[in-house]
């Protein structure tokens, strides 16, 4: 019986793999320009690097749904695990000492790194989203050391878990009001409203990040 | 064969994997896992795409659109590992369990 199963499923995803090879083959020998579209634009972004510009400026509506959909997950993993108790602070007591401190060396630097990051992103690779993932790694290092009391913790990533979206749909709700579309930022303005929307991003991202780990790893008594 | 058609070969061949994997392997952490490399799969088709004429520099809207895909994917695996926690915890055990028989 499991035998049968496996054949009919190496035979669907054959089928499928012929699809896709198909679709590839026809693809078209000249791919639309979309990147001459972009460096078209660039002067209206308000940011000189194209990956920015069409993250957060011609595409970014995807954006906005994409911090949507992280938040989504945060909220959803405190909803499972959030009557989880997080290690208790006897256990944290023996930690070993080099973790702590590497932790003490390492976190100021991370946080310095991640606003680089965040700031370079208008004219170079980097932004809200990678200086996020580095304060959400600096956020796991702290839970594994026990530097911070996990609950505590948990109540300040909640205050700022809903920030990045909240500020990046006032803006972009904002910018309606002068007759523009949703996200069509004013172009002298569009360089500023951008880096608002990404330092709010960043922090959320980076507080979603740990509250995610803090998820996986919270301790649950079987109910 | 070009170095786009090279990757977008080995795209189908990871999402080929992933997708079995996904199906066939029972516990939790190695389904994750796949559907982790089926997402790759189609990551690199995008990243394939995105430079599929020779000299040009890529084009930045798949690079965006991978970017995001790159942070659902992340958010929906972690989400996948709470979930996983529950069920070891509800059930004890790393695989879901039967499905129930409806009573006749």
């Amino acid at each position: 019986m499991m035998r049968l199963h496996r054949v009919i499923l190496a035979l669907l995803l054959a089928a499928f793999g012929w699809l896709l090879a198909r679709a590839f083959v026809s693809l078209p020998a000249s791919p639309p320009h979309l990147a001459d579209a972009v460096t078209a634009q660039m002067d209206q972004s308000g940011v000189t690097h194209p990956l920015t510009a069409v993250l957060l400026n011609f595409r970014g509506y995807d954006t906005l749904l994409e911090i949507g959909v992280l938040l989504l997950a945060g909220l959803a993993a405190l909803a499972v695990s959030g009557s989880a108790t997080t290690t208790p602070r006897a256990e944290l007591l023996d930690r070993p000492a080099v973790l702590l401190g590497l932790v003490r060396v390492l976190m100021p630097v991370l946080v310095v790194v991640a606003f680089y990051i965040l700031w370079i992103g208008s004219y170079r690779p980097g932004g809200a989203f990678q200086a996020g993932s580095i304060l959400g790694a600096g956020g796991v290092l702290l839970v594994l050391a026990g530097v911070v009391d996990g609950a505590r913790v948990r109540l300040a990533l909640r205050m700022i878990l809903g920030f990045g979206f909240l500020v990046f749909l006032l803006v972009s709700a904002t910018v309606m009001a002068g007759g523009r579309a949703l996200l069509e930022y004013p172009v002298p303005y569009a360089g500023l409203l951008i880096l608002l929307i990404e330092c709010a991003a960043t922090l959320s991202i980076g507080a979603i990040l740990t509250l995610l780990f803090l998820g996986v790893v919270a301790k649950e008594e079987a109910s | 064969m070009n170095q786009a058609e090279i990757y977008l070969a080995a795209a189908l061949g990871i999402m080929l994997i992933g997708l079995y994997g996904l199906f066939t392997q029972p516990h939790l952490l190695r389904k994750l896992i796949a559907l982790n490399l089926f997402g790759s799969g189609i990551f690199l088709v995008y990243v394939a795409v995105a430079r599929r004429i020779a000299g040009e520099t890529p084009d930045p809207v798949p690079h965006a659109m991978v970017l995001t895909g790159i942070v659902i994917s992340v958010s929906a695996t972690a989400l996948g590992l709470v979930l996983a926690r529950r069920v070891k915890t509800l059930t004890g055990g790393t695989e879901l369990p039967p499905p129930v028989e409806p009573e006749p």
